[in-house]
């Protein structure tokens, strides 16, 4: 077990320092670059809340349609075989719903403000209401 | 880019842009204002006017990095073959700015060609929401379709020798690429199997320009002004091009105008085939927008292997692996959409 501050909230640190106190001082590429960098430690902010959670489901779904236990990598490679191979397709019951979840929280962490995204979160959101 | 842009390479460039335009322009007194506009891997991009009196003409000069020659681009045309095809499309009335002159050797600028400056906009994000284009925005999805009538037009025994790359060719590329990265998304295999199953069998092959979208089309307040970038045109299904200007990733968060974030389907279908081209199967175009829209997300994940391999250690490099997944929200909602 590590000591404090979390590594999310170090990375957080980072971010804000090159947000406000770097970016303010640059211009032109460094600032674009700059900018470019805070986001990349946004994602990893995201990734480091989201995805011990969302891994976790995901490893589950995999485990119930693959009918076996494996580690992430093994699963979804085993997926991507069985899809390939035309064995399993959007007729497979939980698939579609399993790819949606899966590729709704790569989103979340990666590209939380994609227009697609935000379209299926209200939908999602409508659809629960 | 500025490291190698300095005033003594920028004189040598004047006098053989001086060289090249004389052979086209009459009475060319000199060239100014010559200046950088992009360089990249496979071209670098150069705005000058030439001067002729008390006239000044606006040209483009698009060479080879650093002006070199015979240089290799995968999948890109030659330089020289690219204005070759621009000219051919402005035979069948396509907007492209006019070819001035192709560079010879003579020149020492390496190999490009030389053409003239359009004034307009290509910025994306700028056609889709500045007030100077709101006029503009409703006629260009059909401007697009009639457009691309005319570039399929273009007669196939005119068309020099560049790359036939119909739907199986473009599958089995972006398969290979994709196996060579190992990393599992099962969300590109759906595509891929979808593409398999779909496959078409009635090609009717034509000139295609490879890379239509928003961002390669110069706009003015008026509409489509030219067709910009034709490096990745190749002979293949005409409806790729229909397919390519969909994919999201060129609506620029404007997601409910389909094509190109301006316009509809519809509107681009009807100019296409008011301007003769074939009738528009609508599950064709899809088909092409499902490869468009995997073929990016397979980009995304090339740009990661440059980074990994050391080649290109920037963040921004880095980061783009991380649009990948916006290309399998994209597929989802092309092959499993969610009931509303």
């Amino acid at each position: 077990m590590q000591d404090q501050p979390a590594a999310h909230d170090l990375v957080t640190a980072v971010r804000e320092f090159l947000e406000k106190v770097a970016m303010p001082k640059l211009e032109g590429h460094d600032a674009f670059h700059a900018r470019v960098a805070a986001n990349a430690l946004a994602i990893v902010e995201r990734e480091l809340a989201i995805a011990p959670m969302d891994n976790a489901a995901e490893l589950t779904r995999l485990t119930g349609l693959l009918g076996h236990d494996g580690d992430l990598v093994e699963l979804n490679e085993e997926l991507c075989a069985e899809i390939r191979a035309g064995r399993m397709t959007l007729e497979t019951p939980h698939l579609a719903d399993h790819l949606w979840a899966t590729t709704l929280t790569k989103l979340s962490i990666d590209q939380p403000r994609y227009a697609a995204y935000k379209r299926a979160i209200e939908s999602t959101a409508s659809l629960d209401a | 880019m500025s490291t190698t842009d300095t005033p003594e390479k920028r004189h040598d460039l004047a006098a053989g842009l001086e060289t090249a335009v004389g052979r086209s322009l009459a009475n060319v007194d000199l060239v100014s204002g010559v200046r950088r506009l992009s360089g990249g891997a496979s071209q670098e991009t150069w705005s000058f006017d030439a001067i002729a009196g008390t006239h000044s003409h606006p040209l483009i000069l698009r060479r080879a990095p650093g002006g070199t020659t015979n240089n290799k681009r995968d999948t890109a045309v030659p330089l020289a073959t690219e204005a070759a095809l621009i000219q051919l499309a402005e035979q069948q009335g396509v907007p492209v700015p006019p070819i001035t002159v192709v560079l010879k050797d003579e020149d020492g600028l390496g190999d490009g060609f030389i053409m003239e400056r359009i004034e307009g906009e290509t910025i994306a994000r700028k056609i889709l929401r500045d007030a100077e284009y709101a006029d503009a925005r409703p006629k260009l999805a059909r401007q697009c379709g009639e457009i691309l009538a005319k570039i399929h037009a273009v007669p196939r025994g005119d068309i020099p020798d560049i790359q036939v790359s119909p739907a199986r060719s473009e599958i089995d590329k972006y398969r290979d690429i994709y196996a060579s990265m190992k990393h599992p998304h099962p969300v590109f295999e759906l595509a891929f199997r979808y593409l398999e199953d779909n496959l078409p069998t009635d090609e009717n092959l034509t000139l295609v320009h490879g890379d239509f979208r928003n961002g390669n089309l110069m706009i003015g307040p008026d509409g489509v002004r030219a067709v910009l970038d034709w490096e990745l045109a190749h002979v293949g299904d005409p409806m790729e091009d229909l397919g390519w200007i969909c994919v999201n990733s060129w609506r620029f968060g404007e997601i409910d105008n389909p094509v190109g974030g301006f316009g509809s389907r519809e509107d681009m279908f009807a100019g296409y085939e008011a301007a003769g081209g074939a009738p528009v199967d609508p599950e064709r175009v899809k088909y092409w927008e499902v490869l468009g829209t995997l073929k990016w997300g397979i980009m995304c994940m090339i740009m990661v292997s440059a980074f990994s391999s050391g080649m290109d250690r920037s963040v921004e490099r880095a980061a783009i692996g991380r649009r990948s997944s916006e290309t399998e929200i994209d597929l989802l909602n092309l092959l499993a959409p969610r009931k509303a």
